[in-house]
């Protein structure tokens, strides 16, 4: 399923739409946390938005323990998320995940285990997750997810570049990244947690842009702090001004630490308040998630069977 | 109902009601409502009908008190005030505390009534109403517990009235009752025509908290009700509520002993500076102006942005605009509920009109509402010049001008040319702009980076005609507490009139020499000190020869060396009065600032001509006020003159003008540009400029026919100053 959203062609390195730019933490903070509580989702609703969630999933596994077996199992929960009662109960003929993610070495037997269905594969690279591996074998490591049918790639930026304000560093960098991908769409993850700063975060992800990635990624899902709604709600500001001044309509994807059926919802309301309900979609907005799917089955199931699930009766992904 | 797949095409959110079940319970109930009187309700009288704004439906019939009534029911109140003061600080302490738990447990209840009775969301009356209005309980149950501590020699009022307006029922009834009951005085609550279910409801929570009877007592009724509670026995009254009603209020109680303190509804005041956070403003502005989440009952709202930034934030904020929801008060997902009463909205719609004609241009997003109901889509007026007659005025509803500014000055320069000056928010991320822009607003709550804030430990009150209540923190008590008594000295039936004459040019061109010397309040603390050390010593140079013409006129002589005593009393504590910080909430400093008023017109006693004379300058110039005084004497005024000239004063910082005490304090009453004005003559005196001074709505302060040795100088030092409080968040 190659995504219908134009690519971006990125603009040449444009310090001024950044350099000066300072965020709000408390503020920030504030918005964030009345965000969730003032869209209330229940019944059909949250069960449709639920459904979403599954539509927009980058199903991952990135484990030392990962094993062609392990990731086939992984494919195989991308390919029917839902029971089949619980779907047809749902009202839905399909329904799969936006895209399964993996280390590079995994990406072929997920190709293999993904074939017929549709469902890209997605692959981290660059080092992933620290990004501290001389250039020229993160570019070549990008060639080769790709060579192994990875249609997505997922590249990790120098944190280094951020701290030391060094814009030039990365700018070229993620350009030569996004020229290694070549067809393969450009998601690059800031690592925010160890950006620290709610700026840091604003300014990364104004550079990722500017040098082409076609989605901005909060983590790695390694990093001490992951996925949170103040650091999403600066890089959907960062991207929303970006689509401002291009054109150009980015995609948006948090991962790490968003464990629950609450959190889907979340990150869906704030994509919908802050950017519209175009980035609800798989060619705008994926939520990078392991153990997510299996609370969304549970409240999926309780809505449409009116009993509390257990998560012993689902498929393990 | 849509089906799943549907939704997944619209991905709307869907509706999220509350349903009112133990409201519409507790309303079926009672059907009719009698007055709260003596710890029950009486039978109901003629009764008027209380409307669901959102709807339009009748939710209870509610009596109209006339006379008779508020006549009982002030007699209640007044019965149970001696008992009530007598009561220990614990025992008061511990009534707050079962009425907190009380509250506590019937959130739900109250938010939803909030909601069917005013048409506020319910999300809000939830987030913002119950746990601000349970805070203030619980708050002023520790003020309670040490009164006495706090205020040495202060007694408790007696009996209040609590005038309160429609808007924010709950909080805005808990936050003047909590302080009132706190201080030890038994209230008489008159809640909106619009909303009383709150008061009624909360009346039934004292009851069953077994507050003594008469404690608390609830009239209803509309404004000749007000009235009515005016002119009854009373020995205060708080008032929120608009200008207007204040206005007449003040008229109406000159020449009464009974204080009146105003709470007056004010538009808002944003500034957003170029280098703020845009995306953080246009929330903190959304949250400020049109959505009720703030403090202060809602009175539209000036925009005042950098031109650097006007495309870019009005931008954001006209699409911030169209993401918001207006809908049924009950629905957990609406940020826009009904307006107060369908006239509120006619109100809007022709103060639109009026802007556009005068030039203004009109923004509103497109959104459905419901078709029933006083509903009114949020309205942002770009363009607005100060010309334009909807610039600045106060109007409850959804509505806010935008108009632009090019330096910070030209922002502080268009934010203080107001009328009123309640809160206001700084957006700028530059804290040293911030700060600056901070100290030089007339307004009471300042917020940097965030939407207006209260808490029930920080005084909040506004400036200029928004009134000069503070509610909250220690100030906030002292209002609801008289203040230490002091022993008379009756003023001479005919004031002597200092030698000379001064014509109104004379007395403006003083007023305006005295404005112009606003350097004096920019000074550090420590210049202050130093000057008015300067004056002491001066004043002890002289004190022999003042005391002889103290004698030669017949006063005490030894009022001149309690003066010099006096003198450096003010000036050891010039330099202690500038405020304080403290931490009311998480992630924020709070500054309680004491400002001075600007010019303040004194009027002094005639019976201690030197000694009243400095009691009440000195203190005022303290605290970086400037004065215009009128010294009711016979001692050559040039001497009085020549103490601060020769101690080295600025020009304009004390002026005194010759000529005969009332005639001139009336002139000062009336000119607007005097912030303040102390009237230390007699009570006949004191009424006319309470009468004069209603149309301006000026601070007025009259301490009459006292022994100024005895006076309190930490009350003169409080009266010297109005709290601006500053929020300030912080976090990295």
């Amino acid at each position: 399923m190659t995504s219908p959203q134009p690519r971006n062609p990125g603009t040449a390195l444009t310090l001024p739409w950044f350099e000066d730019i300072a965020v709000n933490t408390p503020a920030t903070e504030a918005r964030a946390a009345r965000l969730v509580a003032t869209r209330p989702l229940r019944g059909e609703w949250r069960a449709a938005w639920l459904v979403n969630a599954i539509r927009c999933m980058d199903l991952t596994t990135l484990a030392g323990d990962d094993t062609p077996a392990r990731v086939a199992r992984l494919c195989a929960k991308a390919r029917r998320p839902l029971s089949d009662p619980v779907r047809a109960a749902l009202g839905l003929d399909r329904l799969t995940t936006a895209a399964v993610c993996v280390y590079p070495t995994m990406v072929r037997s997920a190709v293999h285990a993904l074939d017929g269905s549709g469902i890209p594969v997605a692959s981290v690279a660059t080092g992933f997750p620290s990004g501290l591996m001389p250039l020229s074998l993160r570019l070549e490591e990008i060639r080769h997810a790709v060579g192994e049918g990875a249609a997505e790639i997922d590249i990790v930026i120098t944190r280094a570049h951020v701290l030391r304000g060094d814009w030039t560093a990365l700018y070229d960098e993620i350009a030569a990244m996004r020229e290694a991908c070549g067809a393969a769409h450009m998601k690059a993850i800031l690592a925010t947690g160890d950006l620290q700063t709610l700026s840091n975060v604003y300014k990364a992800s104004m550079v990722a842009m500017q040098a082409g990635a076609d989605f901005i990624k909060t983590s790695t899902g390694k990093e001490a702090v992951n996925a949170t709604l103040p650091v999403s709600l600066i890089m959907v500001r960062a991207l929303r001004d970006y689509g401002a001044r291009t054109g150009v309509r980015i995609g948006f994807k948090p991962a790490g630490g968003m464990k629950t059926a609450e959190d889907a919802l979340a990150w869906q309301i704030l994509m919908k308040e802050e950017l519209g309900r175009d980035w609800l979609a798989p060619c705008l907005f994926r939520l990078g998630a392991s153990s997510m799917l299996g609370d969304i089955e549970c409240a999926l199931e309780s809505h449409v069977t009116g009993r509390y699930a257990a998560s012993h009766r689902h498929a393990l992904a | 109902m849509p089906s799943v797949t549907d939704i997944l095409d619209t991905m709307a959110y869907g509706p999220a009601p509350e349903v009112p079940d133990e409201a519409l319970a507790w309303l079926a109930a009672h059907g009719r409502f009698g007055h709260f009187c003596n710890g029950a309700f009486t039978t109901a009288g003629p009764c008027v009908a209380c409307v669901n704004p959102a709807t339009g439906s009748v939710l209870a019939e509610v009596s109209q008190a006339g006379t008779a009534e508020v006549a009982a029911v002030t007699a209640a109140a007044r019965a149970a005030a001696p008992g009530w003061a007598a009561v220990s600080d614990h025992a008061r302490a511990m009534a707050l505390m079962a009425l907190a738990r009380a509250l506590r447990k019937r959130q739900r209840f109250f938010a939803l009534l909030t909601a069917l009775d005013t048409g506020t969301p319910i999300r809000d009356a939830f987030e913002n109403d119950l746990p601000g209005a349970i805070r203030q309980l619980t708050y002023h149950a520790g003020r309670a517990e040490t009164r006495e501590s706090d205020f040495p020699g202060r007694v408790p009022l007696g009996v209040v009235g609590l005038v309160l307006p429609g808007d924010l029922p709950l909080p805005m009834l808990v936050s003047h009752l909590a302080p009132a009951l706190a201080a030890g005085a038994t209230v008489v609550v008159k809640p909106s025509e619009h909303s009383p279910l709150s008061a009624l409801a909360f009346a039934e929570l004292c009851a069953e908290v077994k507050l003594p009877p008469g404690v608390v007592n609830v009239i209803t009724g509309d404004d000749t009700t007000g009235v009515a509670l005016a002119a009854a026995d009373l020995d205060a009254i708080a008032f929120a509520g608009s200008a207007e009603a204040g206005r007449s209020l003040r008229a109406a109680l000159a020449g009464s002993d009974r204080a009146l303190s105003l709470s007056l509804r004010s538009p808002g005041l944003h500034i957003v500076f170029a280098d703020a956070d845009l995306d953080a403003a246009v929330e903190g502005v959304v949250e400020g102006v049109w959505r009720r989440t703030g403090p202060f009952p809602p009175a539209g709202a000036r925009l005042l942005v950098a031109e650097a930034a006007l495309g870019c934030f009005t931008e954001k904020l006209v699409a911030r605009l169209g993401r918001l929801r207006a809908g049924d008060p009950l629905d957990h997902g609406s940020d826009l509920g009904a307006l107060l009463h369908p006239g509120r909205r006619d109100r809007v719609e022709a103060f639109l009109a009026a802007a556009v004609v005068a030039g203004a241009t009109c923004v509103r997003p497109e959104m459905a509402l419901p078709a029933a109901g006083a509903f009114c889509a949020p309205a942002l007026l770009l363009g607005t010049e100060p010309a334009n007659p909807c610039y600045g005025a106060e109007i409850p509803g959804p509505v806010a001008t935008l108009t632009s500014f090019r330096t910070p000055a030209e922002a502080v320069e268009l934010a203080n040319s107001a009328r009123s000056g309640l809160s206001a928010t700084i957006w700028s991320e530059n804290i040293t702009l911030a700060h600056d822009i901070a100290a030089q607003l007339v307004a009471g709550v300042i917020a940097l980076n965030t939407a207006p804030l209260a808490d029930a430990a920080v005084p909040s009150g506004g400036m200029r005609e928004s009134g000069a209540a503070r509610l909250g923190g220690r100030a906030g008590l002292s209002s609801f507490l008289r203040p230490a008594p002091v022993p008379a000295c009756p003023e001479p039936a005919n004031a002597p009139a200092s030698a000379g004459e001064t014509s109104p040019k004379a007395l403006d061109k003083a007023v305006t020499a005295a404005r112009k010397a606003a350097g004096w309040a920019e000074k550090s603390t420590a210049a202050r000190t130093e000057a008015l050390y300067a004056v002491a010593e001066t004043l002890a140079a002289r004190a022999g020869a003042l005391a002889d013409r103290l004698a030669a006129s017949g006063h005490d002589r030894a009022e001149a060396a309690q003066s010099v005593a006096l003198a450096f009393r003010v000036a050891a504590l010039t330099d202690r009065e500038a405020g304080t910080g403290s931490a009311a909430r998480a992630q924020m400093l709070t500054l309680t600032l004491n400002a001075p008023w600007g010019v303040i017109g004194i009027a002094c006693p005639a019976a201690q001509p030197l000694l009243g004379l400095v009691a009440l300058v000195l203190p005022a110039i303290a605290l970086g006020n400037r004065v215009v005084a009128l010294p009711a004497t016979a001692l050559p005024l040039a001497d009085l003159t020549a103490l601060f000239h020769d101690a080295g004063l600025p020009a304009g910082v004390v002026t005194l003008l010759p000529g005969p005490r009332a005639d001139l304090a009336q002139a000062l009453a009336r000119h607007d540009d005097v912030a303040a004005l102390w009237y230390a003559g007699n009570v006949t005196g004191a009424a006319e400029v309470t009468r004069e001074s209603s149309g301006n709505l000026k601070a007025l302060w009259c301490p009459t026919e006292r022994d100024w040795s005895a006076q309190s100088l930490a009350d003169t030092l409080e009266a010297a100053a109005q709290i601006k409080t500053v929020w300030i968040p912080y976090g990295a």
